[in-house]
């Protein structure tokens, strides 16, 4: 969705503000936050596309005023709702008000997987479309759903880099599990072809695309 | 608990509701059996005292004194780390893209906040920030100055947006006078921020080594 989560090329944030000597956790409740969502992770409820989604969906505004972690917390809460681990009267009453559902809970024996990001890459029912060299154009597309193509480079030309292998495909898997795996290119523009010809000439901008978003450019 | 519990009363009353907002969750999470408080208690600890840049700094100091890793590390980031034996195992899809004379990169998620963790800890608060998310792209130039950082102007400026599940480290420039130093002394230099591509390497004189 064009949402304000896409930020790329957008003006009028300001400076970036470096913390020096910055604390893991700038209160303990992130720490929790982290650690739920590592630890749900375990239920199989959603999946990190899902996760992405859900704090895509939070409004405009929310979404802005809200901290990292304060968005983690947001987005994990509505997941936990829509997929019918917790129940809206139970949020509200602060404690559950009826038993779980039957799903694994993450013991200390399975904290292994907290710590490690899974694999993505799946077996490839096609060969690539494009190989290294090739000039593609990203598709101008505005789907309603979560998509991990950037709105600054939808139009525009670039080279295709490398090949990074056939991975799950976040469109699908955040609407339905689908893994629908589809190949993964890293794809180059240049600064010039993004933001025009007052851009720094020394720029270039890679973004990891996915098959779907890409199109043969002559 | 308390040193954190200070900083959060600065905050006034919209932290305080967030504080009660999650332990609601954490409570409802866990009285309906999808979480253990002992096993958050260990995932935070984890992070507060085992993750950090020291992985990474260890990696890119390996690189600078030994070709044979550094090549390996270039080729497939995950494999090349996971040989070395510094951390249990790094998450799939890790690249290591090179600093040269001629290329400066620099790593930024627009989309949310994409992180080398296993290689670099938890991202800092400014790598999730919208002014980093924003400007990155368009401006890096202006974003190296916020940091202090001014590359010559005809240096190419490479940066990478982690839209997949693809993450990236840099791997920095050795700094000059570091000839015949250990993995150690070489770690010592390497910064965060330098793995990010928001920073250089320190300089011998600056570590007083």
């Amino acid at each position: 969705m064009n949402g304000v989560h896409d930020m790329g090329g957008m003006h009028g944030f300001g400076k970036v503000e470096p913390e020096a000597n910055e604390p893991p956790f700038h209160a303990d409740w992130e720490g929790r936050v982290l650690a739920m969502q590592r630890a749900i992770r375990h239920t199989r409820a959603w999946n990190i596309d899902m996760s992405r989604d859900a704090q895509e969906r939070l409004p405009a505004q929310v979404y802005l005023a809200a901290s990292y972690y304060q968005r983690w917390a947001l987005g994990m809460e509505k997941n936990a709702l829509e997929k019918g681990l917790i129940d809206a009267d139970e949020v509200a009453a602060g404690h559950a008000l009826r038993p779980g559902k039957p799903v694994p809970r993450m013991s200390k024996d399975d904290l292994g997987g907290a710590f490690t990001r899974g694999s993505f890459s799946r077996p490839a029912a096609t060969t690539p479309r494009f190989k290294p060299g090739d000039r593609v154009r990203a598709r101008n597309v505005h789907p309603h759903g979560h998509t991990r193509l950037p709105r600054y480079a939808r139009g525009h030309v670039g080279l295709v880099e490398a090949v990074r292998g056939c991975h799950v495909f976040p469109d699908s898997v955040a609407v339905s599990g689908d893994e629908n795996p589809q190949w993964l290119y890293t794809v180059v523009f240049e600064g010039r072809e993004l933001w025009g010809e007052s851009a720094d000439p020394t720029l270039k901008v890679s973004v990891e695309a996915f098959e779907p978003y890409l199109e043969p450019a002559s | 608990m308390s040193t954190h519990d200070d900083h959060d009363h600065h905050h006034g009353s919209e932290l305080s509701e967030t504080q009660l907002r999650v332990r609601a969750l954490e409570t409802i999470l866990t009285e309906k059996g999808y979480v253990d408080p002992a096993v958050l208690d260990l995932i935070v600890e984890h992070y507060e005292t085992k993750t950090g840049p020291h992985v990474g700094a260890r990696v890119v100091a390996k690189a600078w004194v030994d070709p044979e890793f550094k090549a390996a590390l270039l080729a497939d980031a995950t494999r090349a780390i996971a040989r070395l034996g510094l951390i249990s195992r790094v998450g799939d899809h890790l690249i290591a893209v090179e600093n040269t004379n001629a290329v400066h990169n620099m790593v930024v998620c627009t989309l949310c906040s994409c992180y080398p963790w296993d290689v670099l800890g938890l991202p800092p608060v400014w790598y999730k920030s919208a002014p980093y998310r924003s400007r990155a792209v368009m401006d890096p130039r202006g974003v190296l100055s916020d940091f202090g950082v001014a590359l010559p102007a005809e240096s190419e400026i490479r940066v990478w947006d982690s839209t997949a599940e693809t993450r990236f480290m840099v791997l920095p420039q050795r700094p000059a006078g570091t000839e015949g130093w250990s993995e150690e002394q070489l770690a010592a230099l390497v910064t965060r921020d330098c793995m990010i591509g928001t920073g250089l390497p320190g300089r011998p004189a600056e570590s007083g080594s």
